[in-house]
C-alpha cells in the first residue's frame, strides 16, 4: 500500500479525494433519510433504494411528459414521492409497529421487490437518458470538476446541515426526538403522535428521492439503480449508529472517500471496503461509532 | 431489542406432540418417496436442497431467535469447495459432499465468533457484511471461476458403486441427504441443548442468571446451521453440476429468508413447505417474465401484513384454537 | 399479450395439421431463453421470442408440414436458473432446440447440457469466443458475434486511424477479462500499445474515479471492456468529466443499438464499435425492422434479433433437409454442411468449430443533427469481410478441429 501510495502523485489522489466527496454526498443524504426513519418509527426502511430510483423516475416523467424542468422536479419529485410514502405508511407500515424491527425489514424489502418489478416491466432495464442541467465544469488544478458534480457536494451538504438542524435544534425536531422516547406522554400533550410518525416517514422517503433525482443526470436512470445502493447504505447507516442523524451524515462523507481511495489501490474491492469497516466497527463498537446503545 | 415475537411459541413438547411429528416425517418422505413418478425429479432435488437450506436457516431465527443475513455464504461457498474437489481433484460425490459441509462449519466457526456476540439487527448486519466478503472472496478467487462459475461438475459414482448419473437415482440419494439432516435438526430441536436455546430465544438474561454459558450454545448452533446449509450446497451443486455467484450473493440469503417466514419461522416443517411453495412458484411463473419479481414481492408484504407465522404455523394455529373449543 | 401470443402460437400449430412422424414426438420445440427482465432484456429479451416466431412463420413451417412451436424462459442472467430450466424443457417439455442465450456463463451452461442431452443450441446473445474454442461441441452453433470479432474489428480499426495507446476500463468479470485480452492482443498485433488497465467492480455506477485514472494515463484511448449499464455509465461519465474534450477518444468495445438509445446521441457521438448486423443497412432489415417495432412497443430489434431470426430459418433448413430433429449432433452437421442464406444476414457458412460466419460492420454513432428518423443512430464505416471478422480455425483451440 505505501509503495503504491508514493507512485501516486498528489494530485491524483485529491482528484480522488474529491470525486469520493462526491459519491458521498449521495450515501449521506441516503442514510440520513434511513436514519431519520429508524430513529423515529424503528422501521429498517428496505425500500429506501426504491424510493430513491422513484425519485429519478419522478423526474424523468415530468421532464418527458409534462416538461418541468429539473429545477422544478428538485422540488416536486420528493412531494410527489414523499406522498407515495404517506400512502405506504398509513396503509401498510402503521400495522406492524407494535411488532418486532424484523417485520417493518421484511415488509418493506416485498415492496422493494414490488416496485422494482413494477419499473422493470414498464420501462425496461437498459435505463433512460436525463439531460445534464448543468453541463460544463471548471478546470481546477488536479482534475476537471464538472459544474453538476459539485453543485451535488454543495446541495448534500446544505440538506444535510439543514435536517440535522432541524431535528436536533428545533422546538418541531424535539417533539419528534420526544415522541420516539415516550409517544404516550407526547400525546398527553395534545400532540397527534401518529400523524407526526407518518408525515417523519413521508420527509424520509422525499429526501430518498431528492437523492434520486440529483441522482438523474449523473448516472442512467434505471430500474436497477436502487437495488445497487440500498446494501452499501445499509451498511453506513449502520457504521454511522442506526438512527444518528449526524453518525449517518459523516460515515456517508467519510465511507464515499475511504471507497475512493479503494478504486485508486484496490479498484475491485472497492465495493466491498465498506462491509470490511462495517465489519470492525461492529466489532469494536456495537452500536456503530455515534450510536449509542440501547 | 427481543426477538420473542418473531416465533410461534413452542413450549417443552409432550411425546405425543413428538409422535406426531415423526408421523407427519414419515408421511412427509412417503410423499417424497413417491413424488417423482408424477414430478420432474431435478425439480424435486431443487426443492429438496432448498428445504434443507431452510431447514439450517430456521435452526437459528426460530429456536435462536438470530436472524442471520448472511446465509448464502454457507451454502455458496461449500457448492463451490465441493464442486472443486469432485471435479479438479477428482474426489467421490460423498467425500465432496462431506468436505462442503465440512467447510461450511469452519467458515461457520470462524464468522459465528464473530457474529454471535450481536444480537438482533446488529446480528443480521454482521452476518451480511460477512458473506459480502465471502461473496468478494469467491468473486475474486481463481478457483471458482469467476462468473462463469464451476461449470460440468462430475458426477461420479457414490461409494464408487452406485451410478447417479441417473437423475432419478439420484434423486433418492439427495432425499436420503435431506431427511438425515432434517433429522439432525429435529433431533437437536428436542434434546435438552434445543430446550436451552429457546430457553435463550425468550429470554436470554435468565439463561445466563441460571448459569448457562449462552454464547457455547450459540456457537454450537451456528456452527450446525452452517454445516448444514453448508450440506445443502455441497448436494446442489452436484444436482446441477454447477456451482455459482448466484449462491453466494446476498440475494440468495433474502430468499432463504422468504422461504421460512412463507413456511413458518419456528416450525419444524415450515421451512420445508416454504421451500417447495418458493421455488415451485419461480418455476412456473418464469414464464410471467417481469412480473415474478412484482409476484414475490407481493407475498412477502401479504405474508408480513396478514399470516405472520407462514402456513405451516398458521395451520398449527388454527389447530390449537380448534382443538381448545371442542 | 404475452398471453395472447401464447394463444397464437398454440393456434398455429394447430392449424399446422398433420404430425410429421420423423418428428420427436412430432413437434419441433424451440426454446428462446434470455433475459426478459434484467440488463438485456432490451437486447433481445421478449424481443427475441418474437423474432424466432417472426422466422417460424416467414419460413412457412406450417406450409411445408412442419409442426413448429415456440416456448421462451427468463434466465435472468443466472447460470443455475438456465442449466435448470434447459434441462427441464430437455427432459420434460422435448425442446429440440435453445436459440439466444446471451451472458456468457449461462450459455457455456447451456453448451454443456445440450451436448450431454444431444440437442441443438444456437447461440445469438452470447459474446464469449469460448462457445467455439475450447468450449466447443458439435450441438452448438455461434451465430452472431463474439469478443474476438469485437475486438478485432473496432480495435484494429482504431489502431489503424491512429489510436496507437490503450488504456481499459474492464469489468472485472470473465466477459469483461475476455474482451480486455482479445483487445489487447489486436492492438498489440497492429502497432499499439497498452498503457494501462482498471479493474472495476461489476455491476457499476459511478466510473468517475477510473475515468481519472484513464485520463492520468494519458492514454489516446480508453477501451471499454463492459456491457450494458456499465458501458452506458462509463460513456455518460465521460462526456460529463470532459474526457473527450480533453482529446481522448472513446471505443465501446460491446455496444448495442439500444444502448445508443439510452445514452442519447448528444453523449454517444462519434462512437466508433462493431456490429454484425443494423437495421437501417437495407430494405430486407428496414422491413423487418418496421415488423418488429409494430409489434414490441416502437422498440428497434439489435443484432441479437436479427440473429435469432436468421438462425432459426437455417436451423429449420436443417431440419427439413434432414427430415428428423432427434439426433442433435445431426442436426448441426446437416446445418454446417449447407450454406446460409436468408434475408438478414445474407449468405454465409458455418465452420466445423460452430462459428457462423458473415460479414461484420464498423460503424459510427451519428451526431444529433444528422438523425433523420427515430433510431436513426448509426453509419456503417467498413464492412470487415466474414473471412477477416472471425478468429482463425486454428487459433480457437476448438478440440473438434483436428491439427494439421
Amino acid at each position: 500500500m505505501l509503495f503504491e501510495l508514493i507512485g501516486i502523485p498528489p494530485q491524483a489522489l485529491f482528484g480522488q479525494l474529491l470525486l469520493g466527496l462526491i459519491n458521498g454526498a449521495f450515501y449521506a443524504m441516503m442514510s440520513l433519510g434511513l436514519a431519520v426513519i429508524f430513529g423515529l418509527l424503528n422501521v429498517i426502511n428496505f425500500t429506501h433504494g426504491a424510493q430513491y430510483m422513484m425519485g429519478a423516475f419522478a423526474a424523468w416523467m415530468l421532464l418527458e411528459w409534462a416538461g418541468v424542468p429539473y429545477w422544478g422536479a428538485l422540488i416536486l419529485a420528493p412531494l410527489i414521492v414523499g406522498a407515495t410514502g404517506v400512502v405506504m405508511e398509513k396503509l401498510l407500515l402503521k400495522r406492524l409497529y407494535h411488532l418486532d424491527h424484523l417485520y417493518g425489514l421484511l415488509l418493506t424489502f416485498g415492496l422493494a421487490l414490488m416496485i422494482e418489478g413494477f419499473f422493470r416491466k414498464q420501462f425496461g432495464s437498459s435505463g433512460l437518458p436525463y439531460a445534464n442541467p448543468l453541463p460544463g465544469g471548471t478546470r481546477l488544478d488536479f482534475m476537471f470538476l464538472p459544474n453538476y458534480r459539485a453543485w451535488i457536494v454543495i446541495a448534500s451538504l446544505v440538506i444535510c446541515f439543514g435536517t440535522w438542524y432541524m431535528i436536533e435544534r428545533t422546538k418541531l425536531g424535539s417533539y419528534l426526538r420526544a415522541a420516539t422516547e415516550r409517544p404516550d406522554l407526547v400525546q398527553a400533550f395534545g400532540i397527534n403522535v401518529p400523524r407526526m410518525i407518518t408525515l417523519t416517514y413521508g420527509f424520509g422517503v422525499g429526501l430518498a428521492a431528492l437523492a434520486g433525482v440529483l441522482a438523474a443526470p449523473a448516472y442512467n436512470v434505471s430500474p436497477l439503480m436502487g437495488s445497487n445502493l440500498i446494501i452499501i447504505v445499509f451498511a453506513v447507516v449502520v457504521i454511522g449508529g442506526m438512527g444518528s442523524i449526524l453518525g449517518a451524515i459523516i460515515t456517508g462523507f467519510a465511507l464515499g472517500i475511504i471507497e475512493g481511495l479503494t478504486k485508486v489501490f484496490y479498484p475491485e474491492a472497492s465495493n466491498t471496503v465498506i462491509f470490511i469497516v462495517m465489519a470492525i466497527v461492529l466489532m469494536v463498537k456495537p452500536a456503530g461509532l455515534f450510536g449509542t446503545p440501547k | 431489542m427481543s426477538t420473542t415475537a418473531v416465533t410461534a411459541a413452542t413450549g417443552p413438547k409432550s411425546e405425543s406432540a413428538k409422535n406426531r411429528e415423526l408421523i407427519a416425517f414419515a408421511v412427509m418422505i412417503g410423499i417424497g418417496l413417491v413424488a417423482p413418478i408424477a414430478i420432474y425429479p431435478v425439480f424435486l432435488m431443487k426443492v429438496l436442497c432448498f428445504a434443507l437450506f431452510a431447514c439450517a436457516f430456521n435452526l437459528l431465527i426460530g429456536y435462536v431467535g438470530l436472524l442471520s443475513f448472511g446465509h448464502a455464504m454457507f451454502f455458496g461457498l461449500a457448492a463451490y469447495v465441493s464442486g472443486y474437489s469432485v471435479k479438479a481433484w477428482g474426489f467421490s460425490p460423498e467425500l465432496g459432499i462431506l468436505y462442503g459441509t465440512a467447510c461450511g462449519a469452519v467458515l461457520g466457526l470462524v464468522t459465528g465468533l464473530l457474529a454471535i456476540r450481536r444480537q438482533g439487527i446488529y446480528f443480521a448486519m454482521v452476518t451480511l457484511a460477512l458473506s459480502q466478503m465471502v461473496f468478494f472472496y469467491c468473486l475474486q478467487a481463481k478457483f471458482t471461476g469467476g462468473e462463469d462459475g464451476i461449470q460440468a461438475i462430475p458426477r461420479r459414482p457414490l461409494f464408487g458403486i452406485i451410478n447417479i448419473q441417473n437423475d432419478l437415482t439420484f434423486y433418492y440419494v439427495v432425499l436420503a441427504i435431506f431427511a438425515a439432516g432434517f433429522l439432525v435438526i429435529w433431533r437437536t430441536v428436542n434434546s435438552p441443548f434445543g430446550q436451552v436455546l429457546k430457553a435463550i430465544r425468550e429470554n436470554e438474561p435468565r439463561a445466563i442468571s441460571l448459569g448457562y454459558r449462552v454464547d457455547h450454545y450459540k456457537l454450537l448452533a451456528f456452527v450446525l446451521s452452517a454445516a448444514l446449509a453448508g450440506m445443502a450446497g455441497a448436494t446442489k451443486a452436484l444436482v446441477f453440476q454447477l456451482a455459482s455467484l448466484t449462491d453466494v450473493a446476498w440475494q440468495m440469503s433474502g430468499e432463504v429468508v422468504l422461504m421460512t417466514l412463507v413456511g413458518g419461522m419456528g416450525t419444524i416443517f415450515g421451512p420445508v413447505i416454504g421451500a417447495a411453495v418458493i421455488i415451485t412458484m419461480q418455476n412456473y411463473l418464469a414464464g410471467f417474465g417481469e412480473w415474478v419479481l412484482v409476484i414475490q414481492g407481493f407475498i412477502f408484504v401479504v405474508v408480513v401484513l396478514a399470516f405472520r407465522k407462514g402456513i405451516v404455523g398458521e395451520i398449527q394455529a388454527w389447530w390449537e384454537r380448534r382443538a381448545t373449543k371442542a | 399479450m404475452r398471453f395472447k401470443n401464447l394463444l397464437a402460437t398454440t393456434a398455429a400449430v394447430l392449424a399446422a395439421g398433420a404430425a410429421n412422424a420423423q418428428m420427436s414426438d412430432g413437434v419441433i420445440k424451440i426454446g428462446v431463453m434470455n433475459d426478459q427482465s434484467g440488463l438485456y432484456a432490451d437486447v433481445s429479451g421478449p424481443g427475441g421470442t418474437w423474432a424466432a416466431k417472426k422466422a417460424v412463420e416467414d419460413y412457412g413451417a406450417a406450409a411445408k408440414g412442419l409442426k413448429v412451436e415456440v416456448v421462451f424462459a427468463d434466465h435472468q442472467n443466472k447460470p443455475d436458473i438456465g442449466s435448470n430450466v434447459a434441462r427441464q424443457w430437455y427432459d420434460v417439455d422435448k425442446v429440440d432446440v435453445i436459440v439466444d442465450v446471451p451472458t456468457s456463463s449461462v450459455a457455456l451452461a447451456i453448451n454443456q447440457i445440450t451436448k450431454e442431452k444431444n440437442k441443438v443450441f444456437l447461440g445469438s446473445g452470447p459474446a464469449t469466443a469460448d462457445l467455439t474454442g475450447p468450449a466447443c461441441t458439435p450441438n452448438t452453433v455461434h451465430w452472431t458475434y463474439d469478443t474476438w470479432a469485437l475486438a478485432n474489428g473496432t480495435g484494429k480499426a482504431i489502431v489503424e486511424t491512429g489510436g496507437k495507446s490503450w488504456f481499459f476500463l474492464t469489468a472485472d468479470y470473465a466477459f469483461g477479462h475476455a474482451l480486455e485480452r482479445d483487445t489487447k492482443a489486436v492492438v498489440e498485433a497492429n502497432g499499439g500499445k497498452v498503457v494501462g488497465a482498471v479493474r472495476t467492480p461489476f455491476p457499476g455506477t459511478d466510473f468517475s474515479s477510473f475515468l481519472l485514472q484513464a485520463q492520468a494515463s494519458k492514454a489516446q484511448i480508453v477501451g471499454l471492456a463492459n456491457a450494458g449499464g456499465d458501458t452506458i455509465n462509463s460513456i455518460k461519465q465521460a462526456s460529463e468529466f470532459g474526457i473527450v474534450e480533453g482529446g481522448q477518444k472513446l471505443a465501446g468495445m460491446l455496444m448495442f443499438d439500444t444502448d445508443i438509445h439510452a445514452l442519447g446521441l448528444k453523449t454517444a457521438q462519434g462512437l466508433n464499435f462493431t456490429t454484425a448486423w443494423y437495421w437501417d443497412a437495407n430494405d430486407n432489415n428496414r422491413a423487418f425492422a418496421k415488423d418488429f417495432s409494430a409489434a414490441n412497443g416502437g422498440k428497434y430489434p439489435t443484432m441479437v434479433h436479427a440473429g435469432i431470426y436468421s438462425s432459426v430459418i437455417h436451423y429449420l433448413k436443417a431440419v427439413e433437409a434432414l427430415k428428423s430433429d432427434a439426433d442433435g449432433a445431426k442436426v448441426v452437421a446437416k446445418m454446417k454442411e449447407m450454406p446460409t442464406d436468408d434475408k438478414l444476414f445474407g449468405k454465409g457458412t458455418i465452420r466445423e468449430d460452430g462459428r457462423h460466419m458473415h460479414d461484420m460492420y464498423l460503424v459510427e454513432v451519428k451526431k444529433p443533427a444528422e438523425s433523420k428518423k427515430p433510431w436513426d443512430y448509426l453509419t456503417i464505416k467498413k464492412t470487415i469481410p466474414a473471412a477477416q471478422a472471425f478468429r482463425p480455425l486454428a487459433d480457437g483451440n476448438c478440440p473438434l478441429v483436428k491439427k494439421s
